[in-house]
Protein backbone atom coordinates (compact mmCIF):
# COMPACT_ATOMS: atom_id res chain seq x y z
CA UNK A 1 0.00 0.00 0.00
CA UNK A 2 2.83 2.37 0.81
CA UNK A 3 4.30 1.70 -2.61
CA UNK A 4 0.97 2.42 -4.25
CA UNK A 5 0.56 5.75 -2.47
CA UNK A 6 4.14 6.70 -3.31
CA UNK A 7 3.51 6.01 -6.99
CA UNK A 8 0.32 8.04 -6.93
CA UNK A 9 1.98 11.01 -5.25
CA UNK A 10 4.85 11.02 -7.74
CA UNK A 11 2.44 10.83 -10.62
CA UNK A 12 0.40 13.68 -9.22
CA UNK A 13 3.09 16.02 -10.50
CA UNK A 14 3.15 14.49 -13.92
CA UNK A 15 -0.29 15.14 -15.37
CA UNK A 16 -0.57 15.75 -19.06
CA UNK A 17 -2.12 18.80 -20.65
CA UNK A 18 -5.38 17.08 -21.55
CA UNK A 19 -5.86 15.61 -18.10
CA UNK A 20 -6.30 12.06 -19.44
CA UNK A 21 -3.32 10.52 -17.69
CA UNK A 22 -4.41 10.53 -14.09
CA UNK A 23 -3.22 7.46 -12.16
CA UNK A 24 -5.86 4.81 -11.81
CA UNK A 25 -6.75 2.19 -9.30
CA UNK A 26 -8.30 -0.94 -10.67
CA UNK A 27 -8.61 -4.58 -9.73
CA UNK A 28 -11.07 -7.05 -8.37
CA UNK A 29 -12.58 -8.11 -5.09
CA UNK A 30 -14.39 -11.37 -4.67
CA UNK A 31 -15.64 -14.15 -2.48
CA UNK A 32 -14.94 -17.61 -3.83
CA UNK A 33 -15.79 -21.10 -2.66
CA UNK A 34 -13.96 -24.25 -3.67
CA UNK A 35 -14.92 -27.87 -2.97
CA UNK A 36 -12.22 -30.20 -4.24
CA UNK A 37 -12.44 -33.91 -3.53
CA UNK A 38 -14.94 -33.20 -0.75
CA UNK A 39 -12.83 -30.54 1.00
CA UNK A 40 -14.39 -27.08 1.02
CA UNK A 41 -12.67 -23.73 1.47
CA UNK A 42 -14.00 -20.16 1.48
CA UNK A 43 -11.73 -17.54 -0.03
CA UNK A 44 -12.30 -13.77 0.24
CA UNK A 45 -9.78 -12.03 -2.00
CA UNK A 46 -8.79 -8.49 -2.96
CA UNK A 47 -6.46 -7.86 -5.89
CA UNK A 48 -5.77 -4.14 -6.44
CA UNK A 49 -3.85 -2.70 -9.36
CA UNK A 50 -2.44 0.79 -9.73
CA UNK A 51 -1.09 2.36 -12.90
CA UNK A 52 0.60 5.75 -12.84
CA UNK A 53 1.93 7.49 -15.96
CA UNK A 54 5.01 9.67 -15.56
CA UNK A 55 5.47 12.14 -18.39
CA UNK A 56 4.69 10.95 -21.88
CA UNK A 57 6.76 7.77 -22.01
CA UNK A 58 6.76 6.09 -18.61
CA UNK A 59 4.16 3.99 -16.88
CA UNK A 60 4.66 2.57 -13.40
CA UNK A 61 2.25 -0.20 -12.48
CA UNK A 62 1.81 -2.80 -9.82
CA UNK A 63 -0.65 -5.43 -8.68
CA UNK A 64 -1.01 -7.07 -5.31
CA UNK A 65 -3.28 -9.48 -3.54
CA UNK A 66 -4.75 -10.09 -0.11
CA UNK A 67 -6.22 -13.55 0.29
CA UNK A 68 -7.74 -15.42 3.20
CA UNK A 69 -8.53 -19.12 3.10
CA UNK A 70 -11.06 -20.49 5.57
CA UNK A 71 -11.83 -24.19 5.85
CA UNK A 72 -13.49 -26.43 8.46
CA UNK A 73 -10.91 -27.54 11.01
CA UNK A 74 -12.65 -30.84 11.73
CA UNK A 75 -13.96 -29.70 15.09
CA UNK A 76 -16.44 -26.90 15.58
CA UNK A 77 -14.81 -24.02 13.79
CA UNK A 78 -12.70 -22.93 10.88
CA UNK A 79 -9.00 -22.70 10.31
CA UNK A 80 -7.67 -19.64 8.53
CA UNK A 81 -4.65 -18.92 6.39
CA UNK A 82 -3.74 -15.41 5.33
CA UNK A 83 -1.68 -14.48 2.28
CA UNK A 84 -0.68 -11.12 0.89
CA UNK A 85 1.96 -9.86 -1.44
CA UNK A 86 2.92 -8.22 -4.68
CA UNK A 87 2.17 -9.94 -7.95
CA UNK A 88 4.28 -7.49 -9.91
CA UNK A 89 5.69 -3.99 -9.67
CA UNK A 90 7.26 -2.68 -12.84
CA UNK A 91 8.27 0.48 -14.65
CA UNK A 92 7.69 0.65 -18.40
CA UNK A 93 9.61 3.03 -20.62
CA UNK A 94 8.20 3.42 -24.13
CA UNK A 95 11.48 3.94 -25.94
CA UNK A 96 10.17 3.92 -29.49
CA UNK A 97 7.18 2.84 -31.54
CA UNK A 98 8.55 -0.71 -31.54
CA UNK A 99 10.27 -0.97 -28.18
CA UNK A 100 9.17 -0.79 -24.56
CA UNK A 101 11.76 -1.39 -21.86
CA UNK A 102 10.47 -2.91 -18.63
CA UNK A 103 12.30 -3.05 -15.31
CA UNK A 104 11.37 -4.39 -11.90
CA UNK A 105 9.24 -7.38 -11.04
CA UNK A 106 7.04 -8.43 -13.94
CA UNK A 107 4.86 -11.36 -14.92
CA UNK A 108 6.98 -13.92 -16.75
CA UNK A 109 6.05 -13.74 -20.44
CA UNK A 110 5.43 -17.36 -21.28
CA UNK A 111 2.39 -18.46 -23.29
CA UNK A 112 -0.78 -16.47 -22.57
CA UNK A 113 -2.37 -17.47 -19.28
CA UNK A 114 0.06 -15.84 -16.87
CA UNK A 115 0.05 -12.35 -18.35
CA UNK A 116 -3.42 -12.12 -19.81
CA UNK A 117 -5.89 -14.41 -18.10
CA UNK A 118 -4.70 -14.81 -14.52
CA UNK A 119 -6.27 -11.66 -12.99
CA UNK A 120 -9.22 -12.40 -10.75
CA UNK A 121 -11.59 -10.24 -12.79
CA UNK A 122 -10.58 -11.74 -16.15
CA UNK A 123 -10.26 -15.49 -15.70
CA UNK A 124 -13.34 -17.44 -16.74
CA UNK A 125 -12.59 -20.27 -14.34
CA UNK A 126 -11.15 -19.91 -10.85
CA UNK A 127 -8.56 -22.64 -11.28
CA UNK A 128 -5.78 -21.96 -13.73
CA UNK A 129 -4.86 -24.59 -16.31
CA UNK A 130 -2.90 -27.60 -15.07
CA UNK A 131 0.06 -26.57 -17.22
CA UNK A 132 0.10 -22.96 -16.01
CA UNK A 133 3.24 -23.72 -14.00
CA UNK A 134 5.33 -24.57 -17.06
CA UNK A 135 7.73 -21.87 -18.20
CA UNK A 136 6.81 -19.23 -15.62
CA UNK A 137 9.73 -20.17 -13.34
CA UNK A 138 8.11 -20.93 -10.03
CA UNK A 139 6.61 -17.72 -8.74
CA UNK A 140 5.21 -16.71 -12.16
CA UNK A 141 7.10 -13.42 -11.76
CA UNK A 142 10.59 -12.42 -12.80
CA UNK A 143 12.89 -9.74 -11.41
CA UNK A 144 15.10 -8.02 -13.93
CA UNK A 145 14.52 -6.52 -17.33
CA UNK A 146 12.37 -7.13 -20.35
CA UNK A 147 12.04 -5.62 -23.80
CA UNK A 148 8.76 -5.98 -25.62
CA UNK A 149 6.52 -4.33 -28.16
CA UNK A 150 5.06 -4.49 -31.59
CA UNK A 151 7.79 -5.40 -34.06
CA UNK A 152 5.64 -4.92 -37.12
CA UNK A 153 2.07 -3.89 -37.62
CA UNK A 154 -0.33 -3.11 -40.44
CA UNK A 155 -4.02 -3.65 -41.06
CA UNK A 156 -3.51 -7.37 -41.74
CA UNK A 157 -1.04 -8.54 -39.11
CA UNK A 158 0.61 -7.48 -35.88
CA UNK A 159 3.82 -9.20 -34.83
CA UNK A 160 4.72 -8.72 -31.18
CA UNK A 161 7.53 -9.95 -29.00
CA UNK A 162 8.75 -10.05 -25.39
CA UNK A 163 12.25 -11.07 -24.27
CA UNK A 164 13.37 -11.04 -20.64
CA UNK A 165 16.21 -11.79 -18.28
CA UNK A 166 15.63 -12.43 -14.59
CA UNK A 167 17.98 -12.61 -11.63
CA UNK A 168 17.55 -15.01 -8.75
CA UNK A 169 15.69 -13.32 -5.90
CA UNK A 170 14.78 -14.85 -2.57
CA UNK A 171 13.08 -11.74 -1.21
CA UNK A 172 9.58 -12.93 -0.24
CA UNK A 173 7.94 -9.96 -1.98
CA UNK A 174 10.05 -10.24 -5.13
CA UNK A 175 10.60 -13.94 -5.48
CA UNK A 176 12.10 -15.03 -8.80
CA UNK A 177 14.42 -17.56 -10.38
CA UNK A 178 17.49 -16.91 -12.50
CA UNK A 179 16.09 -17.40 -15.97
CA UNK A 180 15.57 -15.96 -19.41
CA UNK A 181 13.10 -16.45 -22.20
CA UNK A 182 10.54 -14.82 -24.37
CA UNK A 183 7.48 -15.03 -26.52
CA UNK A 184 6.60 -14.05 -30.04
CA UNK A 185 3.19 -14.03 -31.67
CA UNK A 186 1.38 -13.05 -34.81
CA UNK A 187 -2.11 -11.59 -34.64
CA UNK A 188 -4.29 -11.38 -37.72
CA UNK A 189 -6.97 -8.83 -36.78
CA UNK A 190 -9.30 -9.48 -39.70
CA UNK A 191 -9.45 -13.18 -38.92
CA UNK A 192 -9.04 -12.53 -35.19
CA UNK A 193 -6.53 -15.32 -35.11
CA UNK A 194 -3.40 -15.34 -32.98
CA UNK A 195 -0.59 -17.87 -33.07
CA UNK A 196 2.51 -17.68 -30.95
CA UNK A 197 5.42 -19.54 -29.43
CA UNK A 198 7.29 -19.19 -26.13
CA UNK A 199 10.62 -20.31 -24.81
CA UNK A 200 12.12 -20.21 -21.34
CA UNK A 201 15.37 -21.42 -19.79
CA UNK A 202 16.01 -21.81 -16.08
CA UNK A 203 19.62 -20.84 -15.43
CA UNK A 204 20.08 -21.72 -11.78
CA UNK A 205 20.75 -25.07 -10.09
CA UNK A 206 19.67 -27.68 -12.65
CA UNK A 207 19.12 -25.85 -15.90
CA UNK A 208 15.99 -26.69 -17.83
CA UNK A 209 14.31 -25.62 -21.05
CA UNK A 210 10.60 -24.95 -21.48
CA UNK A 211 8.68 -24.40 -24.70
CA UNK A 212 5.11 -23.66 -25.60
CA UNK A 213 2.76 -22.65 -28.38
CA UNK A 214 -0.62 -20.97 -28.25
CA UNK A 215 -3.49 -20.43 -30.66
CA UNK A 216 -6.41 -18.10 -30.04
CA UNK A 217 -9.32 -17.63 -32.39
CA UNK A 218 -12.24 -15.32 -31.77
CA UNK A 219 -14.43 -15.21 -34.89
CA UNK A 220 -15.77 -11.72 -35.47
CA UNK A 221 -19.22 -12.93 -36.45
CA UNK A 222 -19.98 -14.58 -33.10
CA UNK A 223 -19.29 -14.15 -29.40
CA UNK A 224 -17.40 -17.43 -29.31
CA UNK A 225 -13.82 -17.40 -28.04
CA UNK A 226 -11.47 -20.33 -28.50
CA UNK A 227 -8.15 -20.35 -26.68
CA UNK A 228 -5.55 -23.05 -26.42
CA UNK A 229 -2.02 -23.66 -25.23
CA UNK A 230 0.48 -26.49 -25.37
CA UNK A 231 3.57 -26.44 -23.13
CA UNK A 232 6.51 -28.76 -22.71
CA UNK A 233 8.79 -29.14 -19.67
CA UNK A 234 11.73 -31.57 -19.27
CA UNK A 235 9.61 -34.17 -17.50
CA UNK A 236 6.03 -33.29 -18.35
CA UNK A 237 3.86 -31.67 -20.98
CA UNK A 238 0.24 -30.82 -21.51
CA UNK A 239 -2.37 -28.73 -23.24
CA UNK A 240 -5.64 -26.96 -22.59
CA UNK A 241 -8.42 -25.82 -24.88
CA UNK A 242 -11.03 -23.38 -23.64
CA UNK A 243 -14.21 -22.18 -25.30
CA UNK A 244 -16.50 -19.54 -23.92
CA UNK A 245 -19.58 -18.18 -25.52
CA UNK A 246 -21.56 -15.23 -24.24
CA UNK A 247 -25.21 -15.60 -25.23
CA UNK A 248 -25.39 -12.05 -26.53
CA UNK A 249 -27.23 -13.22 -29.63
CA UNK A 250 -30.28 -13.69 -27.49
CA UNK A 251 -31.56 -10.10 -27.37
CA UNK A 252 -28.12 -8.57 -26.87
CA UNK A 253 -25.44 -8.65 -24.25
CA UNK A 254 -27.47 -6.65 -21.73
CA UNK A 255 -30.50 -8.92 -21.80
CA UNK A 256 -31.23 -11.51 -19.12
CA UNK A 257 -30.11 -14.36 -21.35
CA UNK A 258 -27.36 -12.35 -23.01
CA UNK A 259 -25.52 -11.97 -19.72
CA UNK A 260 -24.98 -15.73 -19.44
CA UNK A 261 -21.56 -17.04 -20.44
CA UNK A 262 -21.00 -20.81 -20.56
CA UNK A 263 -17.39 -21.92 -20.47
CA UNK A 264 -15.87 -25.26 -21.37
CA UNK A 265 -12.25 -26.26 -20.90
CA UNK A 266 -10.54 -29.54 -21.65
CA UNK A 267 -7.02 -30.25 -20.49
CA UNK A 268 -4.57 -33.07 -20.30
CA UNK A 269 -1.09 -33.50 -18.83
CA UNK A 270 1.52 -36.17 -19.49
CA UNK A 271 4.20 -37.12 -17.00
CA UNK A 272 7.41 -38.79 -18.21
CA UNK A 273 9.40 -38.62 -14.96
CA UNK A 274 8.90 -37.30 -11.42
CA UNK A 275 9.63 -33.59 -11.04
CA UNK A 276 7.97 -31.80 -8.11
CA UNK A 277 9.36 -28.50 -9.35
CA UNK A 278 7.29 -28.13 -12.52
CA UNK A 279 3.94 -27.80 -10.77
CA UNK A 280 2.15 -30.42 -12.85
CA UNK A 281 0.28 -33.44 -11.44
CA UNK A 282 2.46 -36.38 -10.45
CA UNK A 283 0.64 -38.70 -12.89
CA UNK A 284 -1.04 -38.38 -16.28
CA UNK A 285 -4.22 -36.39 -15.73
CA UNK A 286 -7.29 -35.45 -17.73
CA UNK A 287 -9.70 -32.76 -16.63
CA UNK A 288 -12.85 -31.26 -18.06
CA UNK A 289 -14.25 -28.02 -16.68
CA UNK A 290 -17.75 -26.66 -17.18
CA UNK A 291 -18.35 -23.08 -16.12
CA UNK A 292 -21.43 -20.92 -16.12
CA UNK A 293 -20.86 -17.23 -15.47
CA UNK A 294 -23.42 -14.47 -15.25
CA UNK A 295 -22.42 -10.88 -15.83
CA UNK A 296 -24.51 -8.58 -13.69
CA UNK A 297 -24.56 -4.80 -14.28
CA UNK A 298 -21.94 -2.60 -12.63
CA UNK A 299 -19.02 -4.96 -13.30
CA UNK A 300 -20.22 -7.75 -11.03
CA UNK A 301 -19.86 -11.34 -12.18
CA UNK A 302 -21.30 -14.49 -10.69
CA UNK A 303 -19.21 -17.59 -11.30
CA UNK A 304 -19.88 -21.28 -11.00
CA UNK A 305 -18.09 -24.32 -12.33
CA UNK A 306 -17.86 -28.06 -12.11
CA UNK A 307 -14.71 -29.98 -12.97
CA UNK A 308 -14.03 -33.69 -13.17
CA UNK A 309 -10.42 -34.79 -12.88
CA UNK A 310 -9.30 -38.24 -14.00
CA UNK A 311 -5.96 -39.52 -12.78
CA UNK A 312 -4.34 -42.81 -11.81
CA UNK A 313 -3.83 -41.27 -8.37
CA UNK A 314 -7.60 -40.88 -7.99
CA UNK A 315 -10.54 -39.21 -9.69
CA UNK A 316 -12.21 -36.23 -8.06
CA UNK A 317 -14.88 -33.60 -8.50
CA UNK A 318 -14.20 -29.89 -8.11
CA UNK A 319 -17.08 -27.49 -7.49
CA UNK A 320 -16.51 -23.75 -7.42
CA UNK A 321 -18.69 -20.70 -7.00
CA UNK A 322 -17.92 -17.04 -6.58
CA UNK A 323 -18.88 -13.43 -6.95
CA UNK A 324 -16.35 -10.94 -8.29
CA UNK A 325 -16.56 -7.15 -8.57
CA UNK A 326 -14.19 -5.30 -10.85
CA UNK A 327 -13.41 -1.71 -9.92
CA UNK A 328 -11.76 1.03 -11.96
CA UNK A 329 -11.51 4.65 -10.91
CA UNK A 330 -9.06 7.56 -10.89
CA UNK A 331 -6.92 8.28 -7.86
CA UNK A 332 -8.34 11.80 -7.80
CA UNK A 333 -10.85 13.83 -9.75
CA UNK A 334 -8.32 15.81 -11.78
CA UNK A 335 -8.92 18.94 -13.80
CA UNK B 1 -16.38 -43.42 -14.25
CA UNK B 2 -18.13 -44.59 -17.42
CA UNK B 3 -21.31 -42.75 -16.55
CA UNK B 4 -19.35 -39.60 -15.77
CA UNK B 5 -17.54 -39.81 -19.09
CA UNK B 6 -20.82 -40.09 -20.98
CA UNK B 7 -22.27 -37.16 -19.09
CA UNK B 8 -19.24 -35.02 -19.74
CA UNK B 9 -19.25 -35.93 -23.44
CA UNK B 10 -22.91 -34.97 -23.72
CA UNK B 11 -22.36 -31.64 -22.00
CA UNK B 12 -19.35 -30.91 -24.17
CA UNK B 13 -21.32 -31.71 -27.28
CA UNK B 14 -24.17 -29.50 -26.19
CA UNK B 15 -21.76 -26.65 -25.59
CA UNK B 16 -20.12 -27.13 -28.96
CA UNK B 17 -23.37 -26.69 -30.88
CA UNK B 18 -24.55 -23.74 -28.80
CA UNK B 19 -23.21 -21.09 -31.17
CA UNK B 20 -24.89 -22.85 -34.07
CA UNK B 21 -28.35 -22.84 -32.55
CA UNK B 22 -28.15 -19.27 -31.33
CA UNK B 23 -30.06 -17.03 -33.73
CA UNK B 24 -28.54 -13.75 -34.86
CA UNK B 25 -30.14 -10.85 -33.06
CA UNK B 26 -28.98 -7.27 -32.90
CA UNK B 27 -27.60 -6.50 -29.45
CA UNK B 28 -29.27 -3.90 -27.30
CA UNK B 29 -27.78 -1.37 -24.96
CA UNK B 30 -24.05 -0.90 -24.61
CA UNK B 31 -22.87 -4.42 -25.13
CA UNK B 32 -19.15 -4.70 -25.78
CA UNK B 33 -19.70 -7.75 -27.92
CA UNK B 34 -19.61 -7.03 -31.67
CA UNK B 35 -22.99 -7.16 -33.41
CA UNK B 36 -24.07 -10.66 -34.29
CA UNK B 37 -24.21 -11.68 -37.92
CA UNK B 38 -25.54 -14.37 -40.12
CA UNK B 39 -23.17 -16.86 -41.67
CA UNK B 40 -22.78 -14.91 -44.91
CA UNK B 41 -23.00 -11.42 -43.50
CA UNK B 42 -20.15 -8.97 -44.15
CA UNK B 43 -17.65 -8.23 -41.40
CA UNK B 44 -18.90 -6.00 -38.56
CA UNK B 45 -19.26 -2.34 -39.48
CA UNK B 46 -17.36 -0.01 -37.18
CA UNK B 47 -17.96 3.68 -36.76
CA UNK B 48 -14.23 4.39 -36.78
CA UNK B 49 -10.83 2.75 -37.00
CA UNK B 50 -10.50 3.39 -33.29
CA UNK B 51 -13.60 1.32 -32.54
CA UNK B 52 -12.35 -1.46 -34.78
CA UNK B 53 -8.94 -1.57 -33.10
CA UNK B 54 -10.55 -1.36 -29.69
CA UNK B 55 -12.80 -4.35 -30.32
CA UNK B 56 -10.14 -6.35 -32.10
CA UNK B 57 -7.60 -5.96 -29.32
CA UNK B 58 -9.08 -5.05 -25.96
CA UNK B 59 -11.90 -7.60 -26.05
CA UNK B 60 -9.54 -10.47 -26.79
CA UNK B 61 -8.69 -11.06 -23.15
CA UNK B 62 -11.50 -9.45 -21.21
CA UNK B 63 -14.79 -7.68 -21.40
CA UNK B 64 -14.23 -3.97 -21.76
CA UNK B 65 -15.24 -1.91 -18.71
CA UNK B 66 -18.82 -0.70 -18.97
CA UNK B 67 -17.60 2.83 -18.40
CA UNK B 68 -14.75 4.79 -16.89
CA UNK B 69 -13.97 8.48 -16.33
CA UNK B 70 -12.31 10.26 -19.28
CA UNK B 71 -9.48 11.54 -17.11
CA UNK B 72 -7.98 8.02 -16.92
CA UNK B 73 -8.45 7.11 -20.57
CA UNK B 74 -4.82 7.91 -21.38
CA UNK B 75 -3.62 5.75 -18.50
CA UNK B 76 -5.84 2.85 -19.54
CA UNK B 77 -4.59 2.98 -23.11
CA UNK B 78 -0.94 3.25 -22.09
CA UNK B 79 -1.39 0.25 -19.81
CA UNK B 80 -2.95 -1.66 -22.69
CA UNK B 81 -0.16 -0.63 -25.06
CA UNK B 82 2.37 -2.30 -22.77
CA UNK B 83 0.27 -5.30 -21.79
CA UNK B 84 -1.14 -6.08 -25.25
CA UNK B 85 1.89 -4.87 -27.24
CA UNK B 86 -0.24 -2.46 -29.20
CA UNK B 87 1.43 -0.51 -31.93
CA UNK B 88 1.81 3.24 -31.53
CA UNK B 89 -0.76 3.78 -34.26
CA UNK B 90 -3.30 1.53 -32.52
CA UNK B 91 -2.71 3.35 -29.24
CA UNK B 92 -3.54 6.68 -30.86
CA UNK B 93 -6.64 5.30 -32.57
CA UNK B 94 -8.01 3.85 -29.36
CA UNK B 95 -7.34 7.03 -27.42
CA UNK B 96 -9.15 9.03 -30.09
CA UNK B 97 -12.03 6.55 -29.97
CA UNK B 98 -12.32 6.91 -26.20
CA UNK B 99 -12.07 10.71 -26.40
CA UNK B 100 -13.78 11.75 -29.65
Amino acid sequence: MAVFFLMASIAAHAQDEKGQNIPLISGGVGFLTNTSGGNTSYNPILSPLIAAPLGSRILVEGRGYILDVFYPNGQAGYARFHFQGLTYLQANFIASRHLTVVGGEFLTPFATYNERLSPLWISNLQNGPLISGIGVMGSASSVGGMVRGSAFSNSHVNADYAVYYSANSTNPNFSAEHSSGGRGSLYFPNERLEVGASFGRRLQATTANFAGVHVWWEPASTALKLRSEYAHAPHASGYWIEADYRLSRFNGGESFIGRIEPVFRMQQTFRSAPDPGDGLPSADTQETDFGLNYRLPHEVRLESSYSREFSSTGDKNIWQTGIVYRFLFPTWRGK
Amino acid sequence: MKRSSILISCLAGAFAILPLIAQPTAPKGNSQVPPAQSKHAPPPAYSSDGERVFKQNCSRCHEAPQSFPPQISGTVVRHMRVRASLSEQDEKLILKFLNP
